[in-house]
């Protein structure tokens, strides 16, 4: 089973290259708080009306992985079938008491931490079962994380096509040539999910990239 | 602090690596590696770590290493991506300042 897994992380996209899906699965990474429940409620929104689940300001808000499959993006004529996952934020350590200065009470605050450790773990466990990655990052923020770093390799070490979602463009402090520079081998698309600031772009460079 | 050679990180299988890291941190050690983990070790180290966070007396790592380096074409196709220094820490214990590709400034408070 460990040399099925490890075989496939190698060389699957070979595989990848010469038998195409007719439908992609899709995973949106990113550390807690980069937008990526927005950003998957903007692109269900724009393609089906619907939305995947609540975006919100307290870190590790998404500690379930969730699955939308069969969403249809037509972009210059051409047509990209796929299953949208939006993963809970990557983390090295959750210390409960962040969340009180959120409001939440001591034992919520330790339920979402468990629940949050949980949810990494199966952010984690996802990465076996992709076709590409949309890796948010938040561009008020500094991209040489050790979240950022670990996500890029592990996508790097499967091969898998990856494309950089610079998010939180419409703040007036957000840089997102740091994370171009910071990953300059990877392609970075710069957005706001929230406003749908250029996102026509990252459409165009979905098609490409994982079409 | 425990600094970990090369040779000896060589020698060792990944999960004796990782198991030997994360009960030093938990004990409130700082562990350098000379050449860090790969990859997939990082994210196993990840998983591991949310295993063991009790909410209490460990909350979680801190790690400082730098991007992977760019590979020539035959490494990529028959090598095994290889970290570089690595210093990881107990989170309430090491704290990262600035990270860049070349810099690593870090805070690290002694018991």
């Amino acid at each position: 089973m460990g040399l099925i897994l490890a075989l496939k992380k190698k060389f699957g996209f070979i595989f990848r290259l010469f038998f195409r899906k007719d439908k992609v699965r899709i995973g949106i990474y990113g550390p807690p708080n980069a937008g990526k429940t927005t950003l998957a409620n903007r692109i269900l929104r724009d393609w089906t009306g619907d939305i995947i689940g609540p975006p919100s300001d307290i870190p590790h808000e998404t500690r379930r992985a969730r699955l939308r499959e069969g969403v249809k993006l037509e972009v210059d004529g051409k047509t990209l079938k796929i299953d949208i996952v939006d993963t809970p934020g990557l983390a090295t350590k959750i210390d409960f008491h962040d969340f009180l200065c959120y409001g939440l009470s001591e034992e919520e605050a330790k339920r979402r931490a468990k629940e949050a450790t949980e949810g990494v773990i199966e952010a984690i466990k996802w990465l076996d079962d992709l076709d590409g990655v949309l890796l948010v990052m938040d561009s008020t923020e500094d991209p040489f994380t050790q979240v950022n770093i670990t996500i890029v390799g592990n996508i790097e070490a499967r091969k898998l096509p990856l494309l950089i979602v610079a998010n939180k463009i419409d703040l007036p402090n957000a840089y997102p040539s740091r994370i171009k520079s910071a990953f300059p081998q990877h392609q970075v698309v710069a957005i706001s999910a929230l406003k749908g600031i250029n996102i026509e772009s990252l459409y165009k460079a979905m098609a490409e990239k994982f079409g | 602090m425990n600094l970990i050679s090369k040779d000896r990180l060589d020698k060792m299988p990944s999960m004796e690596k990782l198991r030997m890291i994360l009960d030093n941190v938990k004990e409130g050690r700082i562990v350098v590696l000379e050449t860090g983990l790969t990859p997939e070790e990082e994210a196993k180290l990840i998983e591991l770590t949310m295993l063991e966070i009790d909410h209490e007396n460990f909350i979680g790592i801190e790690v400082e290493t730098y991007p992977i380096k760019q590979r020539s074409l035959l490494s990529k196709i028959f090598g095994k991506k290889k970290g570089r220094l690595t210093v990881i820490g107990p989170a309430n214990r090491l704290k990262t300042l600035e990270k860049r590709e070349d810099v690593i400034k870090a805070l690290v408070q002694f018991q």
